[in-house]
């Protein structure tokens, strides 16, 4: 029992992150019908961003917990905005001047970019594994048993879980509440009439891009903070899984990328737990499988409708 | 990157000639800003391993030349295409070029053939050519069977490099358990991979379009970590070496021996006929490929394939089995891989998973879809430049004499890889070879430009 609980506080912790990361993914999808490729790499870049943040303000010195959340705080609002540069200056290059053109053209060039971006930073920032030591520490033992195993609750993963929820607070605010949220949901629809109905759909585009990327850039900071080591390789994998996540969940649904993002770290945590860790991705990537052959269009994904 | 174009194309186009040129000078520093803001946290300070964790190195001259080099090239780059567009709309010379190679495009094919037969002939032909070639010949060759399931039937398939690890697996452990030849394991490796396409196959019969991309992404993944991962049977991480070499009809390509190839013929001893040898093999293989594809097109089911990807609900009107037209079109496009996979473990003599990895599964993706989709002659076009660039990016060294000394062009050649796919994408999203000429037609067959086919939903 404790062994269970245990895992699924990992799951739910490892799931966040990922769901994050697969909101981009659905986003995306929703208004312009292609895959981000390089979604994954944005999240690796959002990852380094945060860790020379840190690495910058850790000279200051973290002497007691005010400053330490102040500082996270800060390294949080700059990874933010310089990582939304990145996305912004992705969709402009390899995206915009793809639109309207056939569907698998995009898919080519976030291919490319994906190669780009992941190479690009093994030279700039070097290949070898960058270690950060951890930042926030401590936690809480919420459980113990007969044998001496105790139920871990770090304060990291309450952070994550956190951060998560109010993020995702704020995000379904901005979809369902503001203009430039009813301007994504119009593009989603119909972006001819929305665009004959005075929305700005480049700036729209543009902006669910930055929002992905912003989306990321957390999942990065979160995914630095909580496993202390990333590498310019970190992008490709959690990339597929958030991807996964956010077709499992039925892809432009956002309730259901978070939905897909925690099966799927819920699924990788037990699986390893339990059975073998060397095979936690297959047993991710066939759950995937196995639902989208009774539900083709994903768990919370309306069923498409094509008119003859 | 032109951010904010069209704003500064409408105020260039409004004012006079100082206005163009202050339009010019703000848009050409916004994207200096923007470059600025790129490189702030990635260039400017570089993560060192130091005595206790990570240390930072800052690097302000490298980012300062960057922003230079975005601020000047963002203005030439519009003055260029302010004169560019002014002597395209004088006289339009595009076109004219493009229907004369169009009309080319059969003695190209015809050409390109005579010239990889004679190959091996060239005085220029040595080792490194051949093996470049053969390599190229690999990637046309599972390019061509990608383009059945991509091109032809409209499934966006990501995890086709499975199929060839399934061909590459298949040949060594038969070779190695059983002892069979090349020959022998060449069409069951075939048979075994069209039956693994049958197997992805159903799962993914009702899905379309980014569903069916990621189950075969996933798929290409679940082969690979299974090999990666069953020690006992795959050899894991370490792959399985010493594989047996293909014969030319008994005769072995060895030094010494009974019967070797060099004894039987007469002449001396060399190490190039094996890979001439390897060389005609691919080839042959290759050309197959291309013939039963172009063959398999006018059959009812290459129709059918086609059909499926113009219209699927138009297809299963007309009482075409979509079951028996997808399933087909996994099963032949695998087994081709499934080939290719075969000939590659017998070229390599050893496999290992990461040879099989999604970068590869892009790659062949990537040719196909610049090749300009279902067209063979584009396919064999664009993987000649893409696997033939990807190594002529490995000794770019007269870049040190541009970046000095310290510049290693060989880490930088899949960040070039990767822009130029980005590049050759927005420059023609439609690959290649554009226009196609239709299997069937009333009256004269003629071309259609490829923005008339569709790409299908699967």
């Amino acid at each position: 029992m404790e062994y269970f609980v245990q895992q699924l506080i990992n799951g739910i912790t490892l799931g966040s992150i990922y769901g994050l990361i697969a909101i981009g993914y659905s986003m995306v999808y929703g208004i312009i019908g292609m895959i981000n490729f390089a979604h994954g790499d944005i999240f690796m870049v959002g990852a380094f961003i945060s860790l020379i943040f840190i690495l910058l303000l850790a000279a200051v010195g973290a002497s007691s917990i005010a400053l330490l959340v102040l500082i996270l705080l800060v390294v949080l609002a700059l990874a933010l905005a310089l990582t939304s540069v990145w996305g912004f200056v992705v969709e402009r290059i390899a995206y915009r001047p793809l639109r309207g053109s056939f569907r698998l053209a995009p898919l080519i060039s976030a291919i490319g970019m994906s190669l780009f971006l992941q190479n690009l930073v093994q030279i700039i920032q070097g290949a070898r594994v960058k270690p950060l030591p951890p930042l926030v520490p401590g936690g809480y033992t919420i459980m113990e048993s007969a044998n001496g195993f105790t139920v871990q609750l770090s304060n990291m993963q309450i952070l994550i879980v956190v951060a998560t929820v109010a993020l995702m607070a704020i995000f379904t605010y901005i979809i369902t509440q503001t203009s430039l949220g009813r301007a994504q949901r119009a593009c989603e629809q119909d972006r001819t009439m929305a665009a004959l109905t005075g929305v700005n759909v480049d700036l729209t585009i543009s902006l669910t891009f930055v929002i992905g990327a912003a989306l990321a850039s957390v999942a990065g900071m979160m995914f630095l903070l909580y496993y202390g080591v990333i590498d310019f390789y970190i992008g490709f994998l959690a990339g597929i899984k958030a991807f996964t996540a956010a077709v499992l969940g039925g892809i432009g649904s956002l309730p259901g990328a978070m939905l897909g993002g925690l099966i799927i770290g819920l699924i990788e945590v037990f699986w390893s737990a339990y059975f073998s860790v060397e095979y936690k991705d297959v047993a991710a990537f066939s759950i995937l499988a196995i639902v989208l052959i009774f539900m083709p269009s994903g768990l919370l994904g309306k069923p498409e409708i094509e008119k003859v | 990157m032109s951010v904010e174009a069209d704003k500064g194309h409408v105020e260039i186009a409004a004012g006079g000639r100082g206005v163009q040129l202050a339009g010019r000078l703000k848009k050409a520093a916004i994207t200096a800003f923007v470059v600025l803001l790129l490189c702030i946290p990635m260039v400017a300070f570089r993560t060192v391993d130091a005595q206790d964790g990570l240390a930072l190195v800052t690097r302000w001259d490298m980012v300062a030349t960057l922003v230079a080099i975005a601020f000047a090239g963002q203005f030439l780059w519009d003055v260029l295409r302010e004169s560019a567009t002014a002597s395209t709309a004088a006289g339009q010379v595009g076109k004219p070029v493009g229907r004369a190679l169009g009309s080319l495009l059969p003695y190209l094919g015809a050409g390109m053939i005579v010239f990889a037969v004679a190959l091996p002939f060239m005085p220029f032909s040595d080792r490194y050519i051949m093996d470049l070639a053969v390599l190229v010949l690999t990637y046309v060759m599972l390019a061509w069977g990608l383009n059945i399931v991509v091109g032809l039937a409209g499934l966006l398939d990501l995890g086709y490099v499975a199929f060839y690890a399934v061909g590459a697996y298949s040949y060594a452990l038969l070779a190695q358990h059983y002892g069979f030849s090349f020959w022998i394991c060449l069409p069951l490796a075939g048979m075994l991979a069209a039956f693994w396409g049958i197997i992805l196959g159903f799962p993914v019969l009702r899905l379309r379009g980014d569903y069916l991309a990621i189950v075969t992404l996933a798929f290409g993944e679940i082969i690979r970590i299974v090999l990666l991962n069953w020690y006992e049977f795959t050899g894991g991480p370490d792959g399985l070496s010493s594989i047996p070499r293909p014969d030319f009809f008994g005769l072995e390509f060895k030094r010494f021996g009974e019967n070797t190839f060099h004894g039987f013929f007469g002449i001396e001893y060399s190490s190039l006929h094996r890979i001439v040898f390897l060389y005609y093999l691919i080839l042959i293989l290759a050309l197959i490929t291309n013939v039963v594809t172009i063959r398999l097109r006018r059959l009812p089911i290459g129709r059918a394939w086609e059909a499926m990807r113009e219209d699927e609900i138009a297809c299963k009107s007309l009482g075409i089995s979509v079951v028996k037209t997808k399933l087909t079109a996994f099963a032949i496009g695998a087994m081709f891989g499934g080939f290719a996979g075969s000939f590659f473990a017998t070229k390599q003599g050893f496999i290992s998973p990461e040879s099989f990895t999604f970068l590869e599964s892009a790659i062949i993706l990537a040719i196909v879809v610049l090749g300009g989709m279902g067209s063979q002659i584009g396919v064999a076009i664009a993987a000649v430049a893409l696997i033939g660039g990807l190594e002529w990016l490995r000794d770019l060294d007269f870049l040190k004499q541009i970046f000095g000394q310290d510049f290693d062009p060989k880490q930088w050649r899949m960040v070039f890889f990767g822009a130029l796919m980005v590049l050759v994408m927005v420059w023609r999203p439609r690959g290649f070879i554009g226009s196609r000429k239709p299997t069937v037609a009333l009256g004269e067959r003629k071309a259609i430009g490829s923005d008339l086919v569709k790409e299908g939903h699967g």
